[in-house]
């Protein structure tokens, strides 16, 4: 695709956002346009992806991101993704997802009560999102978490649900991809990092890949998951 | 117009982990408190609401509760009118 215009990625900025600056770095990195976009916006600039990234949406002070999923540029957002869109939410952007509804589950306290900042693997278990398309299942990935919500849960029809779709995108695993109880950080039902919904292309994961791009400060496997996402964003719909 | 108060309970459903209500309970018995079992964490909100009449403002809190108080897919709400302040 070489001599075509980069894909353009818009990152939302809401109050309490910490990762944002970080997201748009790390599209620049991998070769897509970054396009800052702004929690009150009422249009997305017309990018071709978007992504909640981390942080502390308004304080988190209700539910973690409950009061984002109201902000303005929202509406523009779901209105995106029910057009087959890339979105992409990270940590509190996923807890934004979910709380959208655009996700099932939810995110409530680690099960140890701490804050949890440290790499971990993650099993691939779908190559059919937004996310994963350049991936193959069974593969494991390194990227860091640092969260001190991110442990998902579900009701028992929409875990099943999940499960049975095959919605889960990856899961906590050791580096050769074992699940386990050891390997998981927040106590996650089943282990689970990051869900998508039936269609793929809109996904959120707990981990933080626009913080393993860059070789000279720890782990790159947020770099497969970036190709994969401006690849989606190059073949998909415009906002 | 006029002004109706009210609580909302927002608690975890039952059957699912509470960490808060677990470290509150392994805290417990350090204070000597050794027959404690079953702590449960959840938020008291209060809200003053004003509307036509009781069932009208009533209605409204019902509807803060599923939108934004509370999640429906991790906890369960109860609505309660108390005396105005």
């Amino acid at each position: 695709m070489s001599g075509a215009a980069p894909p353009r990625v818009g990152v939302v900025t809401f109050p309490g956002s910490l990762d944002d600056r970080d997201a748009l770095r790390a599209v620049e990195q991998m070769g897509g346009e970054a396009v800052p976009l702004w929690h009150a916006d009422r249009d997305l600039r017309a990018v071709d992806a978007v992504i909640l990234p981390g942080g502390f949406s308004y304080g988190d002070y209700l539910r973690c991101g409950a009061i984002a999923r109201f902000a303005p540029v929202m509406e523009p957002v779901v209105a995106f993704a029910e057009r087959g869109g890339p979105v992409l939410g990270i940590c509190n952007g996923f807890q934004i997802l979910c709380e959208a509804g655009l996700l099932p589950g939810a995110m409530i306290r680690n099960r140890s009560l701490r804050f949890v900042c440290r790499d971990v693997w993650l099993r691939v278990e779908t190559a059919q999102s937004c996310l994963t398309g350049g991936l193959t299942p069974g593969e494991t990935i390194e990227i860091p978490i640092k969260h001190g919500e991110g442990q998902w849960i579900a009701t028992p029809e929409q875990l099943g649900d999940v499960e049975a779709k095959g919605l889960i995108v990856f899961r906590y695993a050791s580096r050769t991809g074992i699940v386990d109880d050891v390997s998981n950080p927040n106590g996650a039902t089943n282990n689970v990092a990051g869900i998508r919904n039936p269609a793929g292309n809109v996904v959120g994961l707990m981990p933080h890949p626009e913080h393993a791009v860059d070789p000279d400060v720890g782990p790159t496997g947020g770099q497969p998951l970036f190709a994969s996402l401006l690849h989606a964003a190059m073949v998909g719909v415009t906002g | 117009m006029t002004t109706f108060r009210f609580e909302v309970l927002v608690t975890l459903k039952d059957g699912l982990s509470d960490p808060q209500g677990k470290a509150v309970e392994s805290a417990l018995p350090s204070l000597g408190w050794t027959n404690v079992r079953h702590v449960r964490v959840g938020k008291h909100i209060e809200l003053e609401v004003e509307a036509h009449d009781e069932a009208s403002a009533l209605e409204q809190v019902r509807g803060m509760a599923v939108r934004l108080l509370s999640n429906p897919v991790i906890e369960d709400y109860q609505v309660l009118e108390v005396a105005p302040k």
